[in-house]
């Protein structure tokens, strides 16, 4: 059987910016990182791995140069990693994304089963959730989302049973293989590469498919198959601080003052 | 030729040279390291240390090993000639003529004297006031293997006495106006007979005998009992001296990154050949021990069962590492004699004291940090604290993760100059700590001020500066170092810069000692030494004595002081702008105690024992200051938080350059 861990290169959005003047992200001399809940996807899938000695497989789909963030996945232990690159891939909404990955998804299933795909419950840059669920639809399997534990695991019969971190409580839910579940960090720790690991991972080889290899329709992917794009992007406009006090000289004073501000406008309050 | 002795003799030396030999073989398994350079600087060392016994002395009690230690080098000159003269009876010193002769025995006599005393002073010391530290976990003061030593040397001084004395009853000693202290002892036996017949009329030839042999037992014993005991650093310690580190142990070797290879230590020949000589010098002293934070404040490490655990393991595992076989008993794993804990790998501050303690230069703590290379390079295990520290030092380049982009923040209150080779002097590394730590911040300010007032061309990198690895090294993570020395000492090339100012001991310590193995050898210079010149220069004058900040004591960093001897300068600084020299904790200088953040514990956190930022505040607090002043980000941090801690509020934590600033303040 087969772990499939969908992951993607994002910027590293602590360090993004946005431009004032055109309002779009400031993406020049930005170090790009793995998606955060997408290294927790991997770490399962590892986990699983070591548990059951299934085939883990990364794949993720961006310009070549994402070809890191799959090095990084090697490092950590995957036993195969693939990349979707194609020009005419580019420009995707989450919906031609997810035709992208299925399609991959299921041409992987050709040679090796694919019981569970995990992917991070969301990226930090889109922020959308919606390339998970996207691709459990499409193939046609079940979808278990904001998963913070795998309870059970059985390979023969095929079954699985999570707990789900929904607001204010916890689900436990079963269900067949094969199935997409996307992850929130509570789920694990993700693992710190070896060096051996890292090392080797640099002589690894990383698969490039492109569309000639997933054969999709091109009215389906990248730019065309995307009904949705983003018009602007831009960051909320803050009112200004203010200055209460002297703390320098007057430490208590400013401290009553403050307590009196938070109070008169109930934040304090639970 | 006495064949009964010479038979006795011989055995003994056999079982002698096989255990001598068998740790001989085992230290051969160790990993190559070069400790044969510089061979006259080497032996400088060893007659400083060694003969010299310089840091044995440090300490007061030391005096007494080192009376011992020198009687025994005398001591072992009149053995040999025991030894001879046991199994060819008719060789003896006293064939030779007089002049040579007398002296030298009257040398035995007086010295052997000595070394008695010195012995009835350790079995009192160790009875009756043995201190703390001289027991470990494994060993203890009051053991049988101790006392036995001590018993062995009493023995065989009395024993020489008793047939010297029997001689010299018997009218035999030529030598006898040579030899005080026996012919004192003589007197015990009523003065013999007078005849030099052998007749035994007076009862004392028996004696003679019984002296005799006991003298040879005790000689022949103790040599099999050498090797086996921690007694064995008699033999051990002067090469282990010899070998010593001719430099400040204040970096890590590089590890060389390619496919295949292993890195740190995980089984115990995965040390180097001195690493092993190391642990089997150990005299079990305890001044390590004594000396260490981590052990002081009750964490699970002791340096000294650091050096005991190598050894006991390659004793245990000898017959497998010898053969290739896998071992039986884990150098790293649950606690056990042979074992070292992951906890204690981890409570290393890398303070350094113990190796600045040790009397026969051990080096413990970087033998911690390969234990911690193999954890962290080849296992991926180590505090769960340390995940985001080392991703955030890889991705973003400095310890908290903040957006490099935000390194010029500090700066929005100053104009600050880019560094430009062609318009600036200096490079002020800011450092992670000066740039994003909200207290450090006004540390920074401060230094940047008095650089402006004492008119210094200097500039910054801004949002191109990068961590400079520090804590990554010291917590074993090489690869990660690796990258971001390389990194930097590309940056400083490309830019063309040629003399650093530091505000951090850590970074100061790292750009000048560490990144020296990268190809950089630049002028890399620490605040404290530069205010230190400005003042001196009169390059920056303050405008009064600064009072306010009452009286001040001075805590040494680790890594200016220890680890780089930089001790009189901050001093100095506080001096001449406050007009009074500030006081001193008990542990100053090379005896300081840590703040606790060094060796990367500034990420972790403190589960077990007392805090040992607590333990030095409170230290502090015996002196009664206004002001504990520092050097060192992290000693800030430490300081700032310990004085919370213990509720001493009005307590002010400043660095020395915040005390330069408060005297350039305009009145
Ligand atoms: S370096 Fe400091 S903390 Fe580490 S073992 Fe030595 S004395 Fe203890
Ligand atoms: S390592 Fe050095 S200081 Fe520590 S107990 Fe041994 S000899 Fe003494």
């Amino acid at each position: 059987m087969q772990i499939v861990a969908c992951i993607k290169q994002v910027p590293d959005t602590t360090q993004v910016q946005i431009d004032p003047v055109t309002n779009t992200l400031v993406r020049e001399g930005i170090p790009f990182i793995v998606n955060p809940y997408d290294t927790h996807a991997l770490e399962e899938s590892l986990r699983l791995r070591d548990k059951f000695g299934f085939n883990v497989t990364a794949i993720s789909m961006g310009p070549p140069n994402a070809e890191a963030t799959l090095r990084k996945a090697l490092a950590l232990g995957v036993d195969r990693a693939v990349l979707l690159t194609d020009r005419v891939f580019g420009g995707a909404d989450t919906l031609a994304t997810s035709n992208v990955l299925t399609e991959a998804i299921r041409k992987l299933g050709e040679t090796d089963e694919v019981g569970i795909i995990f992917c991070g419950k969301q990226t930090i840059d889109g922020d959308t959730a919606q390339v998970g669920p996207g691709i459990a639809t499409r193939l046609g399997c079940t979808q278990l989302t904001l998963v913070d534990k795998i309870l059970e695991l059985d390979p023969i019969k095929k079954r699985i049973k999570v707990s789900r971190k929904l607001e204010g409580r916890h689900e436990i839910v079963e269900a067949p293989l094969p199935v997409m579940i996307t992850v929130v960090r509570e789920l694990n720790r993700p693992r710190y590469p070896t060096v051996p690991g890292r090392l080797e991972s640099m002589e690894r080889e990383v698969e490039f498919w492109n569309n000639q290899t997933l054969k999709l329709d091109e009215q389906s992917i990248g730019l065309k198959g995307s009904p949705t794009w983003v018009s602007k992007i831009f960051s909320p406009q803050r009112d200004k601080g203010e200055m209460i006090g002297d703390g320098v000289h007057d430490p208590v004073g400013t401290a009553n003052l403050l307590i009196d501000k938070l109070l008169s406008k109930d934040l304090l309050s639970i | 030729m006495n064949p009964i002795f010479t038979a006795l003799f011989i055995i003994a030396t056999v079982i002698f040279a096989t255990l001598a030999w068998k740790r001989f073989s085992l230290i051969r398994l160790g990993k190559e390291e070069n400790r044969f350079d510089n061979i006259p600087a080497r032996i400088v060392e060893m007659l400083l240390f060694a003969f010299g016994q310089k840091k044995v002395l440090a300490r007061p009690f030391g005096i007494n090993h080192s009376i011992l230690f020198w009687a025994f080098l005398v001591l072992l000159l009149a053995n040999g000639e025991f030894l001879l003269n046991g199994i060819f009876p008719a060789i003896s010193l006293r064939l030779l003529i007089t002049p040579i002769s007398g002296p030298l025995v009257f040398l035995f006599d007086i010295v052997s004297m000595l070394a008695l005393i010195s012995i009835l002073v350790a079995f009192a010391r160790r009875i009756f006031f043995k201190p703390d530290y001289l027991d470990s976990k494994y060993v203890k003061g009051r053991s049988f293997e101790g006392f036995l030593i001590l018993s062995f040397i009493a023995t065989l001084m009395i024993a020489y006495f008793g047939y010297h004395a029997a001689e010299i009853a018997l009218r035999g000693e030529r030598l006898a106006a040579w030899m005080p202290v026996s012919t004192l002892a003589a007197g015990l036996y009523g003065g013999g007979c007078g005849s030099s017949g052998g007749c035994n009329n007076c009862g004392v030839v028996p004696w003679l005998i019984f002296w005799w042999w006991t003298h040879a037992a005790v000689l022949l014993a103790f040599m099999v009992f050498l090797p086996i005991s921690k007694h064995m650093h008699i033999l051990t310690a002067i090469p282990n001296c010899f070998f010593g580190s001719l430099e400040k142990v204040n970096t890590q070797p590089r590890e060389e990154f390619a496919i295949g290879n292993s890195y740190g230590v995980e089984k115990v020949t995965d040390f180097s050949w001195k690493d092993l000589l190391d642990s089997f010098s150990c005299t079990e002293c305890g001044r390590c021990q004594d000396s260490c934070p981590a052990n002081a404040t009750h964490k699970p490490l002791n340096p000294r069962q650091i050096i005991h655990t190598i050894k006991t393991n390659l004793m245990a595992n000898a017959a497998e590492l010898q053969s290739g076989s896998p071992v039986k008993t884990p150098l790293v794993g649950a606690e056990g004699e042979g074992t070292n804990t992951e906890e204690a790998i981890w409570s290393c501050t890398t303070c350094g004291a113990c190796i600045e303690a040790c009397p026969v230069l051990i080096e413990q703590m970087p033998k911690i940090i390969k234990m911690r290379r193999h954890l962290v390079q080849m296992k991926s295990q180590f505090p769960e604290e340390l995940l985001n520290l080392f991703e955030n030092m890889e991705q973003r380049s400095n310890p908290w993760g903040i957006a490099p982009t935000e390194r010029t923040k500090w700066s929005s209150i100053m104009d600050v100059k880019s560094f430009d080779e062609k318009e600036t002097e200096y490079l002020f590394y800011i450092g992670c700590a000066g740039t994003f730590d909200s207290r450090q911040k006004h540390v920074t300010v401060s230094l940047a001020t008095i650089l402006n007032a004492a008119k210094i061309s200097w500039g910054v990198l801004g949002k191109d500066e990068k961590c400079c690895g520090d804590s990554a090294r010291r917590l074993g993570n090489e690869f990660l170092f690796d990258k971001l020395a390389k990194e930097n000492v590309e940056l400083f090339k490309a830019r063309g810069v040629k003399k650093i100012i530091t505000q951090c001991p850590h970074c100061f310590s790292t750009l000048k000692n560490d990144y020296r193995q990268y190809g950089l050898e630049i002028e890399v210079i620490h605040h404290a030494e530069l205010l230190q010149r400005l003042l001196a220069e009169g390059k920056i004058k303050p405008n009064r004595e600064v009072k306010e900040l009452g009286s001040i004591i001075y805590h040494d960093s680790c890594y200016l002081g220890r680890h780089n001897d930089i001790y009189e300068q901050p001093r100095d600084v506080i001096t001449k702008v406050t007009g009074e020299e500030p006081k001193e904790f008990g542990k100053n200088r090379e005896n300081a105690f840590c703040c606790g953040a060094g060796g990367g514990r500034m990420w972790m956190e403190e589960h077990e024992g007392e805090r040992i930022n607590v333990t030095r505040v409170k230290e502090a607090l015996e002196s009664s200051p206004d002001t504990i002043c520092v050097a060192c980000p992290y000693c800030m941090t430490m300081f700032e938080d310990g004085v919370k801690d213990v509720n001493s509020g009005n307590v002010r934590i400043r660095d020395i350059a915040e005390v330069v600033a408060e005297g350039l303040r305009p009145v």
